[in-house]
């Protein structure tokens, strides 16, 4: 039996996923401190009250409450490292065209559909795929816009003076903070999910994150147009 | 000929029209995989045997996971580091560089949106300076700081915060604890017969939620014309395009001095803020802030002081109780 040495992650996406995981984490815990002096969403169905943002124990077991001046000044001074870290991010994506493997393309939604039987022991068989199947394409470009949109809207609600028009489009100051505190819950959904499919893949995949290597089969062929030879550009 | 060329180029789309059919017949079984749309690179290396793949593996993870876990480590170090109370002042610096950037995009001109009237509401919140005993009827709006008060009528030479106009001042880190200095004073009537200015604003408390306001009162920058230094030439300062020789900021301190915020000159100047005697069509209520309060779009309402006391302009950044508290001095939109 012999492998192949996958070169999976380029030395800069391993850094920067590994940064952006402390910065985010930092967001979102800021975020909750803020959150807390105002802590006015819940999901409702017909007027029902089915669950608050958030209910107290969660806060007394995290220690949230009466923190608003740390979470600010938290959220203001990680901000700018979160942004940078997400920017180079994209810039790399771009400059080194690996945004070709995360892409979504056309029939990405149908065979995401059909990855995620897949994952959920209804179907067998996976469709074919790149260095990532179709459902992971979503989910990597989504988390992009995640995290683009947290961006946008958190500006808007940072700046509603100077950025009127942006807070103009996104509703109004309201609801611009109840589009932050959304995207907030999908990029922890996002993580559950990550870290939850990781988990699956096992050790194998996610030192790759880490050493940037996987050692592969030779028999899991590869697709023939991106195998090393196929690979024409 | 022509008939002939015109049959022969039919033919020669047909053919044409033919093979790009064929290809989309075959392109199927290459669309169903995702990395040949985009012409996905993938690095795979040379074929090797599975112990010499596991002993490059480790070779790697060994090193991987030393880096890894100093970064971890020092990362975890530096934010213990950052968190010690002894380097508040990088958040401080940190607030100060994110108010440079903010004030580059600031523009007097920029305004926020206003509302219908009917839209406006009314909630009470912070009461910190609001102290028993408030003689509204002799208050009278102190302004300090000037270069040259004396050429005002409301001019007097001995200001003074524990006066007639309220309590005396309890504070010692509040500014100007100096007992009396020279400056002008100004009765609620007097200000009411500045230009009026009406706005119906959103008013954002620092907590997240936010309120639509109808308030009437004359704009920081009327009130501010009427007295300031007049410049070269005797030509009346264009306040909001901020004259060199005006001071950098403005401090706001209630009677009892209990209550202090610090404003830059720019974001006062704003036409959007308003020293405000009327709220939702009646004269301001005390907890709102009667006499005189301030009221802005450009910033928090933790700044927009409630029953003004004494209004100072300097060119030291001012006193600010919330700043004090380790809230962003600029506080800011």
């Amino acid at each position: 039996m012999t492998k192949q040495l996958e070169k999976k992650h380029h030395l800069a996406v391993r850094w920067l996923h590994w940064v952006n995981f402390p910065l985010l984490a930092m967001m979102i815990w800021s975020g909750l401190l803020i959150y807390w002096a105002n802590a006015i969403y819940s999901i409702r169905v017909f007027g029902y009250e089915l669950f608050h943002f958030f209910p107290s124990w969660f806060y007394d077991a995290l220690g949230i409450p009466f923190r608003l001046a740390d979470g600010l000044l938290l959220h203001f001074f990680f901000m700018w490292l979160f942004a940078a870290n997400g920017l180079a991010y994209i810039v790399y994506l771009i400059v080194s065209g690996e945004w070709r493997s995360i892409a979504p393309v056309p029939g990405s939604f149908k065979r995401a559909a059909l990855v995620s039987l897949h994952d959920l022991h209804v179907i067998k068989k996976l469709p074919p795929q790149g260095k990532y199947n179709d459902a992971q394409r979503i989910a990597y470009t989504g988390v992009i816009f995640l995290g683009a949109a947290s961006i946008v809207t958190g500006l808007a609600i940072y700046k509603p003076l100077q950025l009127a028009w942006l807070t103009w489009i996104l509703g109004g100051y309201e609801w611009a903070r109840w589009e932050h505190f959304w995207l907030m819950i999908l990029f922890v959904l996002f993580f559950v999910v990550h870290v939850l499919q990781v988990a699956l893949a096992g050790w194998s995949n996610f030192r790759s994150i880490i050493t940037g290597y996987e050692a592969v089969k030779v028999e899991d062929n590869l697709p023939e147009s991106v195998s090393p030879e196929g690979a024409k550009i | 000929m022509n008939g002939d060329s015109d049959i022969d180029s039919e033919v020669l789309l047909e053919k044409v029209r033919e093979i790009e059919a064929a290809k989309r017949r075959d392109e199927p079984l290459d669309k169903e995989n995702t990395a040949s749309i985009l012409r996905e690179k993938r690095d795979l290396s040379e074929p090797v045997s599975d112990d010499e793949a596991s002993k490059i593996m480790s070779r790697r993870s060994r090193r991987s996971f030393l880096i890894g876990g100093a970064a971890a480590v020092a990362g975890y170090l530096g934010y213990g580091w950052l968190r010690q109370p002894d380097n508040s002042y990088l958040y401080e610096r940190m607030f100060r560089f994110n108010e440079n950037v903010s004030q580059v995009f600031f523009e007097s001109s920029d305004l926020a949106p206003e509302f219908s009237p009917e839209l406006a509401g009314a909630r009470v919140n912070g009461a910190i300076g609001l102290s028993e005993g408030f003689n509204a009827d002799a208050w009278r709006l102190q302004v300090t700081g000037l270069s040259d008060p004396q050429q005002f009528p409301q001019y007097s030479d001995g200001i003074s915060f524990a006066g007639k106009d309220g309590a005396p001042g309890s504070m010692d880190s509040p500014p100007a604890p100096n007992n009396s200095v020279p400056g002008l004073l100004f009765s609620l009537d007097e200000i009411k017969s500045l230009p009026q200015t009406e706005m119906t604003t959103e008013l954002k408390c620092i907590e997240g939620w936010s309120i639509i306001c109808n308030w009437t009162g004359v704009r920081f920058s009327d009130f501010a014309a009427q007295f300031f230094p007049v410049l070269q030439g005797n030509r009346a300062p264009k306040l909001q395009s901020l004259p060199e020789n005006l001071s950098k900021y403005v401090s706001l301190i209630t009677p009892d001095r209990g209550y202090y915020v610090g404003w830059d000159m720019q974001s006062i100047l704003h036409p959007q803020t308003l020293l405000a005697y009327e709220m939702n069509g009646a004269p301001l209520k005390p907890e709102h802030g009667a006499p005189l309060r301030l009221v802005s779009t450009t910033k928090y309402g933790i700044k927009q002081i409630k029953r003004i006391g004494r209004i100072e302009f300097t060119d030291e950044r001012p006193a600010d109780y919330w700043a004090e508290q380790g809230y962003d001095w600029y506080s800011g939109h």
